[in-house]
């Protein structure tokens, strides 16, 4: 009996062990062979990733997602959305919950270097702000000295109004939350005198008020928050798709090309147009993808300017101004690296 | 049981072997057993080895970070409430204390009221009064029916968000104050001889247990009781007081005060904190008085009936003769609620309370991303926590068991 079990116990030990070798499976052939890609995303919040009655989700950051699904599966709608707390998300990533990450998460040092992931590029290049309400009477950051601040849990934010209150020599309490709901309900039952988060999640959260008018959003920008999509690390190819469909879609708009006109652009553009959609050149084979893979991109999703329009620009309720994000040539600093 | 068993048999059929002298020293069941235990316990180190070196490898591989070097690193974020000094540039390993206090904290608030509760609803079913008796049973009925995040939540955001903002405090004579930021409180400063005051309360304190004990001396001799509650409650409030007099008053109070956006000054009562100290009292307070009800009803009749003949009131028939002997079945179930109440009270993120949970392995792990680490070290206290609990539960228990004559 004893010895039967050491035997087991010795031979699971001995399995274990032998199973040290690599643990990343190719990301790719498990979405193809799912038949849908899983997508980490918040678990709502308006203009990034957010669903409607239907069960439908939209945003600037799922039309990300929707990208990626659009040049591996040819189908934008092949997407299962795991929203995911800003707690959360990273332990989903790792652990293979979700194949990738599109959710409002900034780009750290401290985050690409230790915890297994990798970022893809930006999306969205946004800082932090505070939301006061209006009868508080504040008009500048400066005179939050002894105030209370809803956070959210686990974000950047957290550390980011740390750091400003103390460079000020001022005082806070931090009364943090799991979910932007809660956060939101927070700031509205009066538990804090601010809400701070990202500019962009500041205007959607302001949306999302009862009465969106008695809130202000306060001038200053207290840090640099560069919003994008993340992967495991060690999966390079992966990596690579994730990178390349938000380049396309970037790409797309410094090319001029959009949903509307990409078929004509296919036909008879020029050699760049031709290149980015699959009519020359191996871009897509490089990937392990089809050729057709950014047509399939701009086709069923359009270029990063209309995901911008529809989502959070003057198309939505958030209104945000292109800004940082307006594409390199109009100024902004949104760039594609070379699409050849 | 029947692992020993199989020992001291073998024992004894070692002892009768021996005599012969010729068998080989392999064949010796005690050398036999003792060389499967030393395989067995090496195999399952191997074992645990394998596992915790391959996970390494697999997290190095990965690019995920690993080690404690974490708990020496500046946290750079703030938490909302600490009973030590802290800062946003403390490190993680005080994060992990100030977690660990506030989980004590709310715990030991929880298992208070939750006793009292349970205790009180529990009798509450067998009074004689209709109404007292159908206030029990809702109250059991409806919180142990609800799950407990529910309640959690309605604390939080039904309850006590709704109370007015800060600007608008509710006020009882300008000292204590109520809002939606939580319960602020005069706080008592002392100076120069405030320590006779708190010397005063340790002996009252000590002195309860004398007095505990010369009662029922006394009442073992005479037959006379003597009311050792109220006198406890007159001598615990009465002798610091008789020191406070006598020294002259040797304190100042502080009062909460609204400076800026905020009370500042006094005891603040965070809200996250009462939300889910009054959800845990309530929801355990449920189980417990269902523990007493059980309790209660495993006493034959027909010591109630002999106690009626002897002339004792209904209330001392509760109190000496049922509440006592209930006591034994009651102990082991208070053990398990009591420790499912620390367990339940990592609901804390869900409201945002700072527990050890929510502070660690909520956003300590997330900012370090250090899951396998800070999992470990939180598994480490919550484990040994319900062990001192057990271990003061037994303890507790084997004092009011039965003392069989
Ligand atoms: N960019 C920051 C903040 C991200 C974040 O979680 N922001 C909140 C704003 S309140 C949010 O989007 N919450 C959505 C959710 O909880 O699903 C980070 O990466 O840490």
């Amino acid at each position: 009996m004893r010895k039967k079990d050491i035997l087991a116990i010795t031979t699971l030990a001995a399995t274990l062990t032998a199973g040290a070798a690599s643990v990343q499976a190719a990301t790719l052939d498990d979405v193809k062979s799912r038949g849908t890609l899983t997508c980490g995303v918040s678990t709502g919040l308006a203009g990034f990733s957010e669903k409607d009655e239907n069960g439908k989700w939209s945003g600037l950051d799922v039309d990300v997602c929707r990208s990626v699904a659009a040049a591996v599966l040819g189908d934008a709608d092949a997407v299962q959305y795991k929203p995911l707390t800003a707690k959360e998300r990273f332990t989903a990533l790792v652990s293979g919950e979700v194949d990738m990450l599109s959710r409002n998460t900034t780009w750290t040092h401290t985050r690409d270097t230790s915890l297994g992931i990798n970022f893809a590029g930006t999306n969205f290049y946004d800082g932090a702000s505070f939301m006061v309400m209006k009868d508080l009477g504040v008009s500048s950051a400066l005179e939050l000295d002894g105030a209370n601040a809803c956070i959210q849990a686990g974000t950047s934010t957290e550390l980011a109004i740390a750091d400003f209150f103390r460079q000020h020599g001022m005082s806070y309490k931090a009364v943090t939350f799991d979910t932007s709901d809660q956060t939101r309900q927070g700031f509205e039952s009066g538990r804090c005198d601010f809400l701070t988060s990202d500019g962009s999640q500041l205007a959607a959260l302001r949306v999302g008020l009862s009465n969106p008018a008695n809130a202000v959003i306060l001038p200053e920008v207290i840090s640099k928050e560069p919003l994008g999509p993340v992967v495991r690390q060690g999966d390079d190819q992966w990596f690579n798709i994730v990178k390349w469909s938000l380049n396309a879609m970037i790409e797309a708009e410094e090319q001029g090309v959009t949903s509307a006109n990409v078929d004509d652009k296919l036909a008879n553009g020029n050699p760049a147009n031709k290149r980015l959609l699959g009519g020359e050149g191996e871009l897509g084979a490089n990937l392990g993808l089809e050729s057709n893979w950014a047509y399939n991109i701009v086709k069923q999703v359009g270029n990063y300017a209309e995901s911008f329009d529809r989502n959070v620009g003057m198309d939505s309720p958030l209104k945000l101004e292109r800004g940082l994000n307006a594409s390199w040539k109009n100024g902004g600093i949104m760039y594609s690296q070379a699409m050849r | 049981m029947f692992k020993q068993k199989t020992i001291e048999q073998t024992k004894s059929a070692a002892r009768k072997s021996g005599g012969n002298g010729s068998a080989a020293f392999y064949n010796n069941p005690n050398i036999r057993a003792l060389f499967y235990q030393i395989l067995l316990v090496l195999g399952l180190g191997y074992f645990f080895y394998s596992v915790i070196s391959n996970v390494l490898a697999n997290m190095e591989a990965t690019g995920i970070k690993t080690g404690f070097s974490f708990l020496t690193a500046s946290a750079g974020y703030d938490v909302l409430m600490s009973l030590i000094p802290f800062e946003a540039t403390d490190t993680y390993g005080r994060i992990f204390i100030v977690g660990f206090l506030n989980t004590l904290l709310v715990s030991g608030i929880g298992i208070f009221f939750a006793t009292l509760l349970g205790f009180v609803f529990g009798v509450a079913y067998f009074s004689h009064n209709w109404l007292v008796r159908k206030a029990a049973t809702v109250y059991v009925e409806t919180f142990r029916n609800i799950p407990l995040l529910l309640q959690v939540f309605f604390w939080y955001f039904a309850v006590l968000s709704t109370l007015p903002g800060a600007r608008q405090s509710l006020s009882l004579g300008e000292a204590i104050f109520l809002n939606v930021r939580g319960l602020y409180l005069p706080k008592m400063v002392g100076s120069d001889l405030f320590w006779v005051a708190e010397v005063a309360l340790g002996v009252a304190i000590a002195g309860i247990f004398v007095l505990r004990r010369w009662a029922k001396k006394r009442q073992e001799l005479t037959g006379q009781p003597f009311p050792v509650l109220y006198a406890s409650i007159a001598m615990v409030i009465g002798l610091p007081l008789l020191a406070l007099i006598v020294t002259g008053m040797p304190f100042t109070v502080e009062y909460p005060a609204l400076k800026g956006f905020n009370y500042f000054g006094g005891i603040t009562v965070i809200p996250e904190l009462m939300a889910l100290a009054i959800a845990l009292s309530v929801y355990t307070g449920s189980f417990i008085a269902e523990a007493v009800r059980a309790g209660v009803q495993s006493i034959p009749h027909g010591q109630t009936e002999a106690a009626r003949s002897l002339g004792l009131k209904e209330k001392k028939i509760m109190s000496l003769i049922i509440v006592p002997q209930a006591m034994r079945v009651i102990v082991p179930l208070l053990n398990s609620e009591y420790q499912s109440l620390v367990k339940n009270s990592t609901l804390a993120a869900a409201i945002g309370y700072p527990d050890l949970f929510n502070v660690f392995v909520g956003t300590a792990l997330n900012q370090t991303g250090q899951a396998i680490e800070t999992i470990f070290m939180t598994i480490v206290v919550y484990f040994v926590v319900n062990m001192v609990i057990s271990f003061l539960m037994n303890r507790f228990n084997n004092a009011v068991a039965l003392v069989s004559r």
